[in-house]
């Protein structure tokens, strides 16, 4: 039953990476920026919860409260002051890309300068809520549970506002059609200043539930926007369903391959998956081709 | 490769074309033949497939099914740069030029890696007598991107043409373009079909239609429904249901 | 301009014999980072596929001296280093230059956590150790002189190829890759070879300045920061000239003499600082306005001589990017 147990972590894990990348989603699919210091977000909500945790003493949930706010209001201003001029300088979505891509790259570098400076590299770790808990048979830990829930409760809000508000339907129609989305009156660069602060936000919320079970440094933010970006393009950049989908198949993917091959080889294990993907279905695995 | 057909030798033999994107058939069961001389057009509302045969002709697209014979051979599965080589050369819908490169390297990239490679300096003296050709003559040091409209197709023609071809598909070269510089575009084609190369055009300027082809191919939502000489086929009521919907295809 | 370019060279190879071991060792980080800027340049610059992966090349190099020296003499052990640097750039290649540009910049983002963990896995694994000793008795002033004979190659490697067929497939590659691949240019060839031979110059850099650490480990060879002061370098100096990222790696190198050792993580962040207001403010480098400069001051021949931004510039790559990953395809 051990292979069971391994799959059902694994399930338990591509949750947290489907909401990882749901944010990516965001970030990417509406606000058209590919943002390489996507992962930085997710360190920050991790180290938050870890000083809540080790500092404050408290519930690693009661750090949302400061991550969250920061988070969400860091990748708002990046987006107004740092991606809007580029936006608008850009002749074609490729320019966009490439200035996207370097701005990015350099804001990762700042960022994990920061966390290294006053953080430095020390791995970091805690223990919260790690009480097994038993499932058809296999025992997995409660707080690896908590943020497959989590995530699961994140994503079905998320596909709420996506099916039935407003602000989710002018979304979607960005991510269709920027140009025609101004069309028809929706503010574009506000929601997506919002969307992308959005996703940030998603990314500390993400970060602080896999806290619980990870260890981390200030440098592992990058394994994470990687994380991010496989599932995004593996799923097809837009869709809710598939981007959880994907995730999942990553996280058991991943879980199936350690255990089978070796736990060291997790970033290998991501590559060919996504390779293999890219070779054989570029279109993404869950998009209508 | 390099054998030259005579004119009434089929150049292009396009059999049962077939291409669907998800649940969209864009070309459906498209058959045409391009003779070795002449002009050919290719029209038909938008949304019709032309461009996509055109892009499933130059390897841009992998049709699902049929068959594309150039000069006998199977050009199925073959990349682009690979049919440019075997000369068959095109133009885009929407121009595209080396915006950052000089006019004179924007036609020298078609003379060195087309049909038959050569090295840069012989490149660009032919690249000289090309653009004079098509009338962009003493401009070769001008960026591309600087060009106005009608020179950047004039350029992109000028870079199509330095790949050699024996069959050359325009796809709406001439739109966009004042009655003026319409009739030095007809004319040009006109020049290029005479000096011997083949020439499919897809077109909406129907007055070009009748000026310059011989022969005409009709699509309409990805099927062939008509083909014939120019003037036969403008007055066909299935042509103009196609292109004006049933209430106005009156005789 | 091509006496000069000798002189200067002249110059430089003779400068050992007569400053202090320190000038030395700064010119030798000096002279890596061109090579490795120029390398970059050579083919992100041209086609605008922009590569995050210098630091795995790199560190493959650093990584193959390390294993192979104590096998063999230390010349074979560095061309070993720049054959495998070629034959990984080869095989990622393969895989990810027929896709579109997002793609090919996304894989080469991980793949320097990549190799980093499997060649950590690879040595505790079968090795039992983590890290490697190196026994060289090479000078520094050799080391010194192969850098700079790599710099002067790459940079003149780089002028050479721009004005041979290779050199135009590359720039219509980056201007418009439809466009060349439907005018006869063998574009995944094309790509996929000159990615190939800037990577084995990354990796040959990484295993001669192998020689100058006594100890090594995977941390060590594959250090992120490596890929990112190649792009400031390169994006700072100007990547379509062939001499442009040299010009880029001299203030960097400068700068990272006296922050780096003192306050590495302030360097890291100066250098993201820089970055972004390399971006925003001088796009396409140094090299055009240097040039512009330089023409004014000969003769007022061509005051039309275009700006060309690197960042509009990079049209053609990502092109459909975005469109792609929503409707996907390859060519």
């Amino acid at each position: 039953m051990i292979l069971f147990e391994v799959f059902l972590n694994g399930i338990l894990l591509g949750g947290s990476y489907g909401l990882i990348a749901l944010g990516l989603n965001l970030q990417f699919g509406v606000a058209r920026i590919l943002n390489l210091s996507y992962g930085e977000y997710l360190m920050g909500g991790a180290f938050t919860a870890f000083f809540a945790v080790m500092l404050w003493k408290v519930s690693p949930f009661l750090s949302l409260l400061v991550s969250l706010p920061i988070a969400f209001a860091m990748n708002w201003l990046i987006y107004r002051y740092l991606m809007v001029p580029l936006v608008r300088r850009a002749p074609d979505q490729d320019a966009l890309d490439a200035d996207v891509v370097l701005v990015t790259f350099g804001l990762l570098f700042i960022c994990q300068g920061w966390a290294l400076v006053y953080w430095s590299g020390d791995l970091r770790g805690y223990s919260f809520l790690a009480t097994p808990v038993h499932i058809l048979g296999a025992t997995v830990a409660l707080n690896r549970l908590l943020s497959f829930l989590g995530a699961c409760a994140l994503a079905l809000g998320l596909f709420y506002l996506l099916r039935h508000t407003r602000f989710g339907a002018a979304l979607r129609a960005i991510t269709i059609d920027p140009v025609a989305a101004g069309i028809v009156g929706v503010d574009v660069q506000r929601t997506s200043a919002l969307a992308f602060a959005t996703g940030g936000a998603l990314a500390a919320i993400s970060g602080m539930l896999i806290s619980m079970f990870i260890s981390f440094s200030a440098t592992t933010g990058v394994e994470y926007t990687l994380k991010a970006l496989i599932v995004v393009i593996m799923a097809g950049v837009g869709r809710v369903t598939g981007t959880l989908a994907a995730g999942l198949l990553l996280g058991v993917v991943e879980a199936l391959g350690g255990y089978l091959i070796d736990p060291g080889l997790t970033i290998a294990i991501n590559f060919a998956l996504f390779t293999l993907v890219l070779l054989l279905r570029p279109t993404g695995l869950f998009t209508r081709a | 490769m390099s054998t030259p057909a005579a004119k009434g030798n089929v150049l292009l033999d396009v059999r049962g074309l077939r291409k669907s994107f998800g649940g969209l058939v864009a070309v459906r069961d498209m058959s045409l033949t391009i003779p070795a001389r002449g002009i050919t057009g290719l029209i038909g509302p938008n949304g019709s497939g032309k461009t996509t045969v055109l892009n499933l002709i130059t390897g841009e697209l992998h049709p699902d099914q049929g068959l594309v014979l150039f000069k006998g051979q199977n050009i199925f599965g073959w990349p682009p740069f690979r049919i440019n080589r075997a000369r068959i050369a095109r133009t885009f819908q929407l121009v595209r030029v080396l915006s950052h490169m000089t006019v004179q390297q924007n036609v020298m990239v078609g003379r060195m890696f087309g049909a038959d490679p050569t090295s840069p300096s012989l490149a660009a003296q032919d690249a000289t007598e090309l653009l004079k050709r098509v009338g962009l003559g003493g401009r070769d040091a001008v960026l591309a991107g600087q060009l106005t409209y009608i020179d950047q197709k004039r350029l992109e023609l000028a870079r199509a043409l330095a790949t050699r071809p024996e069959l050359l598909l325009l796809d709406e070269w001439l739109a966009g373009l004042n009655p003026a510089e319409l009739q030095i575009g007809i004319d040009l084609i006109r020049v290029i079909g005479r000096d011997g190369i083949a020439i499919v055009m897809i077109e909406h300027v129907m007055e070009a239609i009748r000026a310059l082809c011989d022969r005409v191919y009709v699509m309409n939502a990805g099927e062939k429904i008509a083909e014939g000489g120019p003037d036969a086929v403008l007055s066909d009521p299935r042509v103009m249901r196609a292109y004006l919907g049933a209430d106005h295809a009156a005789a | 301009m091509g006496v000069l370019f000798a002189l200067g060279a002249v110059a430089l190879a003779l400068l050992p014999l007569f400053v202090s071991s320190y000038i030395i060792s700064v010119f030798i980080v000096l002279y890596a980072n061109v090579a490795l800027a120029t390398a970059w340049a050579f083919f992100s610059g041209t086609t605008r596929y922009i590569s995050l992966a210098t630091a795995a090349f790199f560190g493959t190099g650093i990584y193959v001296l390390a294993v192979a020296h104590v096998y063999m003499p230390v010349a074979v052990a560095l061309a070993l280093a720049a054959v495998v640097g070629f034959l990984v750039a080869l095989v990622i290649g393969l895989s990810t230059l027929r896709l579109r540009g997002v793609y090919f910049v996304v894989f080469t983002f991980g793949l320097t956590e990549l190799v980093h963990q499997v060649i950590n896995w690879w040595d505790i694994r079968f090795n039992k150790t983590a890290s490697r000793y190196i026994f060289t008795d090479v000078s520094n002033t050799s080391i010194y002189w192969t850098l700079l004979a790599v710099a002067l190659i790459a940079i003149v490697g780089s002028w050479y190829v721009s004005r041979i067929r290779l050199g135009y497939a590359l720039r219509a590659i980056g201007e418009d890759e439809t466009v060349a691949r439907h005018t006869g240019v063998d574009t995944t060839r094309v790509k996929v070879i000159c990615f190939a031979l800037s990577a084995s110059v990354m990796a040959f850099v990484g295993a001669v300045l192998a020689l100058r650490y006594p100890y090594v480990d995977a941390s060590i060879a594959f250090n992120s920061n490596w890929s990112f002061q190649v792009l400031i370098a390169a994006l700072l100096g100007g990547p379509t000239r062939p001499w442009g990222p040299a010009v880029g790696a001299i203030p960097l190198v400068m700068l990272s003499e006296f922050l780096a050792g003192t306050f590495p993580h302030h360097f890291g962040i100066a250098l993201g600082l820089c970055f972004v207001v390399i971006v925003y403010f001088l796009p396409g480098g140094v090299a055009p306005l240097l040039e512009r400069w330089w023409q004014a001051l000969r003769a007022p021949r061509d005051p039309g001589a275009t700006h060309t931004p690197f960042s509009s510039r990079l049209a053609a790559r990502l092109r459909a990017g975005a469109s792609r990953l929503e409707a996907g395809g390859r060519t």
